[in-house]
């Protein structure tokens, strides 16, 4: 990896955003993913997860409105929900074949080439991300546009943006951009206002976000954890139960060679 | 509009009233853009919408009472010395006096004759002087001006009688109507901006609606300066561009008035009554006989009136608009019809009647880029196709991308687009359909001698051809709008640079005088540039595109500067008066400079007196609005059902009005339809107890023909659904999700609902008032089917123009049997 290479990201400013829904139907048409029968979520949204067809989905959220001012009134909170590019990417190291990898911009993509379709990183994405394609036996999610990014191309999300609520960047200056406008949306009364994404979650996101109200109402985990984090407590744990186990037979067995002794 | 999308970041404060961020969202960046800057945003609408998502201040009004709110608006900045007193009384007629005979009574103004259902207006006219010229007070203080006509007139119009009529909390309106009109005050600091769409067009006062606001703005001094104005957002990507070429009933290109039979019997009549007698279009014979001689060219000479005769004359006005066609239609009396991009069967109001109607023609042509209802008609669900006798033929149509031409957008804005791929198989434009219709039906009548033949042997129609399948040029069509001086061959035509070479000699040829200037040579096509200004000095960005007229970016931009020229607002400067600048030898000094190319005679300095001839005769100084015969904007003007807009209910209402006893307009048409195709419910309808409105979404579009076919599309909205408060879900045993069936005394359809929160119940007049919405996208062809909105729709229309009432009407909502539910 070109550790060298600038970090890009997709930075979405959810207030700005009016669901239009441009950003699913440019990531339909760019990775040519087909038709898929909608479920029906009660409002505006066609679906309340990714597959394997949508790399891309808006929740639509009707919530009583977070500002104080607003006390009573409803407000409807839409967010572009997608892959986000985790530091700490569960999916990638769970992945046994090398498939998935950090592209020298920072983003995890999958070679489709490389999967077996095991499925292992279905499990490790705390954001429900990847998805398996029956038709081809390999697992698929966004890709950060891989194939417009390295020819100096925004992501085609971000460029069909009418609001430019999906923006795409250079990392440093986008966080820059979305911590002041935090505070911003603090002044005017958003008092829940937040930065997901930051280090502080799974080490960074390449996909990060400016939420109205708390990540929960959002749907998103509010501390997202890798299920493999567990792994070392838990060994720890099992090595010293076996050593427990391993000490007590040795005391048993000696107490018994002592009683025979005895 | 008298603006532009990009001029909408400089607004301080921005009211909407359509639902932009659904219907527009690409020109709400602008919006989005403004709020990074600081300015508010209030939203009006029924519903919360993805527009209210992004708004500081969502206000919820009944739908069909746009007046009460907005005539509570004006008279919240006439009581509270928030007009622009100068602006009000020097650019607009709020200063002149009115008859004596003018007058106004419990919801009717002077002059209603009630067996013809019409307005005699004869008393709705100035005090004039000696001279002919509009007596005038500037002090705005005598009883008869229009000002205090006004003051009186929405005296009645009191926040507590806002809040009985549109469901408007009386502290919201307060809220609302200070914050709007921080934008004008007699010491002016800051901007506001009105967005309207669809939402006020589509009533049986839709135009006095749009009156209305441009009032609101005007008293302001709203209009003309950045940030201010009217944004008029269009359904369609290209209405602007279909009305600017009369693709409507009533006018002819660039805004002039479809002949009438009896009215305008000859060239002569006609221009005499259609041209003022002052303002700049005291220039309209130029325009007009150019617009002969574009379409008949050596035919139109002086002596036959220029082709005059040659155009097919209007018997009445109150005829062929889109709603009377089709009820001519259903009454046999149209043979055949062409629906070029347009789906009737599912966008005409009273839809089954329209279907119904189809079924009495001989043949229908059907051109559009997939198989439309109306190309289905005969098959439609419920129909058996044996039963209808009318011949179909349906003719593939290309895509923009499948072809070169323009667009002319919501801001005036003229985009010329090329040709990506060639269209498949026989696959054509509408161009090249249109342009071989015409020269069969030449070669067809080549030989008649009959005098109603004449203009179609007179016709010019040589625009050269292109290509395997000879399509016309259509570059060559834009040439022909432009104008040139008149030549039989196109080598010889010289392009005309402005509309101001337009000649009523016969010299000149102009097919729509607003659009010269965009083709002002023959290698230059100002539609097709793509310039962009990147360092800020030209905002408007004047050098993408060409906007109409003389690619000027906000009309009526003289309005920005104050009675000796300079900028009301340092701030908020547009165009100014230099003093010193230099005309050339021997020429006076100063003119107009700035931002953008002035609305407005470039030299005529401001406080001039008004000019006793030449092009801009009757204007002066300090006359902005220069189309006007008076130089002054119409707070006052005599439209057919009224000088001033009043407040009544929609033909179909849940109250009685509480504003006067005249429940409706008084000269709104209601269509009579045989066979009860279009029955009214009462006023306050036990039986259809609920206020419906229609509209669109992001997702689709009109009538869902370009994207109910398109999978990427139909997914995001594959059922057709209707969005009902909580509370009444709960009143009627309703679940989200559940199938309904919503019914009006025209049809009923059955689809699923949409229980929400972002739909409350209105408080009207101390009763609850439920309120439904239902989108009108679906049909019964394509991959995303469902029942058809406008079936719901009533046959009833402005009495100005005849737009369809889809915004408000009453309707039944009840739990359906749940079968079929996807």
């Amino acid at each position: 990896m070109a550790a060298t290479m600038t970090q890009k990201v997709m930075y979405t400013d959810t207030t700005i955003c009016t669901g239009c829904r441009a950003c699913m139907v440019a990531c339909k048409q760019w990775n040519q993913l087909p038709y898929e029968e909608p479920e029906w979520t009660g409002g505006y949204g066609n679906r309340s997860h990714f597959s394997d067809k949508a790399w891309r989905f808006v929740r639509f959220i009707e919530v009583d409105d977070p500002r104080p001012s607003h006390k009573g009134e409803v407000q409807w909170l839409m967010m572009s929900d997608v892959c986000k590019h985790c530091q700490q990417a569960g999916c990638l190291e769970a992945c046994p074949t090398g498939a998935i990898h950090r592209t020298a911009w920072g983003t995890v993509d999958i070679d489709q080439g490389i999967c077996n379709g095991c499925r292992d990183c279905v499990a490790s994405c705390p954001f429900g991300v990847i998805a398996f394609n029956a038709d081809t036996g390999r697992v698929n999610k966004c890709t950060f546009c891989s194939d417009r990014v390295p020819a100096g191309m925004p992501t085609a999300c971000a460029k069909t943006c009418p609001t430019s609520s999906i923006r795409f960047g250079d990392k440093e200056p986008m966080l820059e951009m979305a911590r002041a406008r935090v505070k911003e949306l603090k002044a005017q009364g958003f008092e829940r206002a937040n930065l997901y994404g930051d280090s502080d979650i799974l080490g960074g996101l390449n996909a990060f976000y400016v939420l109205a109200d708390s990540p929960s109402v959002y749907g998103l985990p509010e501390r997202p954890e890798l299920p493999q984090r567990n792994v070392n407590l838990d060994s720890a744990l099992a090595i010293a139960s076996s050593v427990v186990i391993g000490l007590a037979a040795l005391v048993s067995f000696r107490d018994q060679g002592a009683g025979r002794q005895g | 509009m008298t603006t532009n999308l990009i001029d909408i970041q400089n607004a301080d404060v921005i009211m909407i009233t359509s639902n932009m961020a659904e219907n527009h969202p690409v020109g709400f960046q602008w919006v989005v853009r403004a709020k990074e800057r600081g300015a508010k945003v209030i939203h009006v609408d029924p519903r919360f919408t993805r527009t209210s998502a992004l708004a500081d201040i969502h206000v919820p009004l009944r739908s069909g009472t746009n007046i009460a709110f907005f005539g509570g608006l004006m008279a919240y900045a006439m009581n509270n010395d928030k007009i622009h007193t100068e602006y009000v009384a020097h650019y607009t007629n709020a200063s002149m006096l009115i008859d004596d005979g003018f007058g106004f009574d419990d919801g009717m103004f002077t002059g209603y004759d009630g067996d013809a259902k019409r307005y005699d207006r004869t008393t709705w006219r100035y005090q004039t002087n000696p001279d002919g010229s509009p007596k005038r007070d500037t002090t705005l203080r005598h009883p008869r001006t229009v000002y205090q006509l006004m003051k009186r007139h929405y005296s009645r119009y009191t926040p507590e009688m806002v809040e009985r009529v549109c469901g408007i909390p009386k502290a919201k309106f307060l809220q609302v109507a200070e914050l709007f009109c921080s934008t004008g005050g007699p010491k002016k600091t800051k901007t506001g901006t009105v967005v309207y769409a669809l939402n006020l067009t589509q009533h049986t006062n839709g135009v006095q609606n749009i009156r209305a606001l441009a009032m609101l703005q005007l008293l302001l001094g709203n209009i003309g300066l950045p940030g201010g104005g009217v944004v008029a957002l269009r359904g369609h990507a290209n209405v602007q561009g279909a009305t600017d070429l009369a693709v409507l009933y009533q006018d002819l290109p660039g805004y002039m008035a479809m002949p009438l039979r009896d009215v305008h019997p000859d060239l002569a009549t006609y221009l005499e009554k259609e041209t003022p007698k002052g303002g700049y279009w005291i220039n309209k014979p130029a325009f007009f006989i150019s617009l002969l001689k574009a379409w008949y060219g050596d035919a139109a000479t002086k002596a036959n009136d220029f082709g005059y005769d040659f155009i097919p004359k209007r018997e009445k006005a109150d005829a062929y608009s889109q709603q009377h066609i089709f009820v001519d239609m259903y009454e046999g009396k149209i043979k055949g019809f062409f629906a070029i991009g347009q789906n009737p069967a599912v966008g005409n109001p009273n839809a089954t009647l329209a279907r119904a109607a189809l079924a009495k023609l001989d043949w229908l042509v059907v051109k559009d880029i997939f198989h439309t209802e109306t190309a289905e008609f005969w098959r439609a669900p419920g129909v058996d196709p044996k039963s209808i006798n009318t011949e179909v033929f349906f003719f593939p149509a290309a895509p923009a991308a499948e072809k070169n031409g323009t667009l002319t957008n919501t801001m005036r804005l003229i985009q010329w687009h090329n040709m990506a791929v060639e269209p498949p198989g026989d696959v054509r434009s509408d161009l090249h359909f249109w342009y071989h219709l015409g020269k069969r039906i030449k070669a067809l009548y080549a030989s008649s001698t009959a005098r109603r033949d004449q203009g179609i042997k007179a016709l010019v129609w040589d625009y050269p051809e292109e290509g395997k399948h000879a399509e016309p040029s259509a570059a060559h069509v834009l040439r022909e709008m432009n104008g040139y001086v008149w030549a039989p061959d196109w080598k010889d035509r010289v392009q005309l640079k402005s509309f101001g070479e337009c000649k009523a000699d016969g010299t000149t040829a102009a097919g729509c005088w607003i659009y010269t200037g965009v083709f002002p040579d023959e290698k230059t096509n100002r539609a097709a540039s793509r310039q962009i200004d990147k360092s800020g000095k030209d905002y408007l960005q004047h050098g993408w595109g060409f906007a109409w007229p003389a690619n000027r970016r906000i009309m009526y931009n003289r309005a920005s500067a104050d009675l000796d020229g300079k900028p009301w607002i340092e701030s908020k400067a547009l165009i100014q008066w230099d003093p010193d600048a230099d005309n050339g030898p021997g020429a006076p000094k100063g003119k107009w400079v700035g931002r953008d190319v002035p609305d407005y005679g470039p030299t005529l300095a401001p406080r001039a007196p008004k000019n006793a001839a030449g092009p801009l005769k009757g204007v002066g100084g300090n006359d902005p609005f220069i189309m006007r015969p008076d130089g002054v904007a119409g707070l006052f003007a005599p439209l057919v059902d009224g000088p001033l807009p009043e407040h009544y209910e929609p033909v179909e209402a849940p109250t009685r009005n509480l504003l006067s006893k005249q429940q409706i307009n008084p000269v709104a048409k209601i269509w009579q339809v045989a066979d009860g195709r279009n029955e009214i419910a009462e006023v306050g309808s036990s039986k259809y107890p609920y206020v419906l409105t229609t509209y669109r979404l992001t997702e689709h579009h009109l009538s869902g023909v370009m994207s109910r076919q398109l999978p990427w599309l139909a997914e995001m909205f594959k059922s057709h659904f209707a969005e009902i408060s909580e509370e009444l879900a709960k009143e009627k045993g309703i679940r989200n999700g559940d199938l309904v069936e919503v019914s009006t005394p025209r049809g009923s359809i059955k689809l699923r609902a949409m229980v929400t929160k972002r739909l409350r119940p209105f408080t009207i007049d101390g009763k609850t008032v439920h309120q439904i919405g239902i989108p009108w996208h679906w049909g019964y062809v394509g991959i995303a089917k469902g029942d058809v909105t406008n079936d719901l729709v009533a046959s009833v229309g402005d009495p100005n123009v005849y737009i369809q009432e889809s915004k408000a009407l009453l309707c039944n909502v009840e739990k359906a049997a749940q079968q079929g539910v996807a």
